[in-house]
């Protein structure tokens, strides 16, 4: 086994060496990489670009009028610890820390989540809701394009040969009404599991309780996360009692295309997005109104 | 082809030859010689390779070496000062924190990251904090215990 090993000092050194070798793989925090590959789930790249030193590319940056700019090197610890990130985008800090165990969080980034394209990736429904963008750096450009077509299945994604992830942006969400937002899941253990089915809620709520807007994606039944807009739909302009949260929720689930494997039957995971999707609402509604108060 | 580096283990430096592709808990003990951090699961899951990079958890089977240049390692075998136990080994000793004993250079690193930065934590916060590393010998309870007991000796 022969593997050419680089070591970035700088962005420029990794896109010029991304550029030269385009089918090198970028390794970042290696929670998925170097496992994957002794593991035989994916072969050994022939070439490994390792970017873990950019402290360029570390950091949670926030920006004018209320975006949020997320280093690709930022990790799952320094997310779920995030201020900023717990306050106004409570989903993504829920999901952070779901991923792994600590030692998972504190070397998995968030850039390599996204590239390693889990259909269970606990970002990912997170990520949907707040309409996320993903920059991608290349030796020629830089450009974004919006989480929901940066992911295109299982393990893939839409970046090109020689393009690297440098940063997720979060545009800014008119939070008036109060926004809140939850992602939650169906686990069979707390720690080092993976989601059987997850949910994503974000909504404004008005004082008197009705719904604004709202946003809601779901996780691990389908070939990657997926927006449910029947479901937004169902509660948008409603006061969300639980009659109104179980049509959208069933909506959600009416758009679910799971599958049968080692942890749940495509049938459980179908009624479950049901309950799941219930929960991440309700949690979401309970959170945007304690920030009206 | 083999690269050299340079491995700054419990404060000592260690140069070795390894091909970019070995990962971490590899060359600690076999290139290094340290083989207090164990080779569970090989897959991220059980923590028994866990070791401190700058102070945090690692599951060191996850990392490459070439990764680990440059930065602090700490493995078990640096636990001990002097000839002298460190207090969370005293203390997994006195409550039963260690049956087979596989798991435990795992849970001491692990342990020894929960308390450097967060000296007094709850029952609940240990076993968070815990949570990436496996016990097969039920013994948590004693576990949790032990950290206890290191965290009340500090």
């Amino acid at each position: 086994m022969s593997v050419e090993y680089f070591e970035a000092a700088d962005l420029k050194q990794a896109r010029d060496y991304l550029g030269r070798n385009p089918k090198a793989a970028v390794l970042a925090g290696g929670t998925d990489l170097v496992v994957g590959t002794r593991s035989g789930k994916r072969s050994l790249p022939d070439a490994i670009v390792a970017i873990h030193r950019l402290s360029e590319l570390r950091g949670i940056e926030e920006q004018r009028r209320g975006a949020l700019r997320l280093g690709a090197l930022t990790s799952h610890a320094d997310i779920e610890s995030s201020e900023v990130v717990v306050r106004s985008w409570t989903a993504l800090s829920d999901a952070s820390a779901l991923v792994g165990s600590p030692a998972t969080r504190h070397l998995g980034t968030i850039g390599g989540n996204v590239c390693n394209a889990s259909p269970a990736m606990e970002v990912g429904s997170p990520l949907l809701v707040f309409d996320a963008r993903v920059e991608l750096t290349s030796k020629r450009r830089k450009r974004t394009l919006p989480f929901s077509e940066f992911v295109t299945g299982p393990g893939r994604t839409a970046a090109e040969a020689g393009e690297m992830v440098t940063a997720v942006l979060l545009p800014a969400l008119n939070r008036r009404p109060p926004v809140g937002s939850a992602y939650l899941r169906l686990e069979y253990r707390q720690a080092m599991e993976i989601a059987v089915v997850g949910a994503a809620a974000a909504l404004a709520v008005d004082g008197r309780g009705k719904c604004k807007w709202a946003r809601i994606a779901i996780t691990a039944v389908a070939p990657t996360c997926l927006r449910a807009s029947a479901a937004e739909d169902m509660l948008a302009g409603h006061k969300l009692t639980a009659d109104v949260i179980d049509e959208a929720a069933r909506a959600a689930a009416a758009v679910a295309k799971p599958i049968d494997d080692v942890r749940a039957s495509a049938e459980y995971r179908r009624e479950m997005v049901t309950v799941i999707v219930s929960r991440a609402i309700a949690r979401a509604a309970a959170r945007a109104q304690a920030g009206s108060r | 082809m083999k690269r050299e580096l340079s491995l700054l283990v419990n404060g000592v430096t260690y140069q070795v030859d390894v091909e970019p592709h070995r990962n971490l808990l590899s060359v600690i003990r076999n290139e290094v010689g340290l083989t207090g951090a164990k080779e569970g699961c090989d897959d991220s899951e059980c923590g028994a390779c866990m070791v401190l990079l700058d102070g945090r958890p690692a599951n060191s089977c996850s990392v490459l070496a070439m990764q680990a240049a440059g930065r602090r390692i700490e493995t078990v075998e640096g636990l001990a000062t002097g000839g002298k136990l460190h207090p969370l080994q005293t203390a997994f000793i006195e409550e039963g924190g260690v049956q087979c004993g596989f798991c435990t250079p795992g849970m001491l690193m692990s342990a020894k990251a929960l308390l450097d930065s967060n000296p007094h934590p709850t029952d609940a916060e240990i076993r968070r904090y815990l949570s990436g590393n496996l016990c097969r010998c039920t013994g948590y309870s004693g576990i949790v215990r032990a950290v206890q007991k290191a965290a009340a000796a500090r």
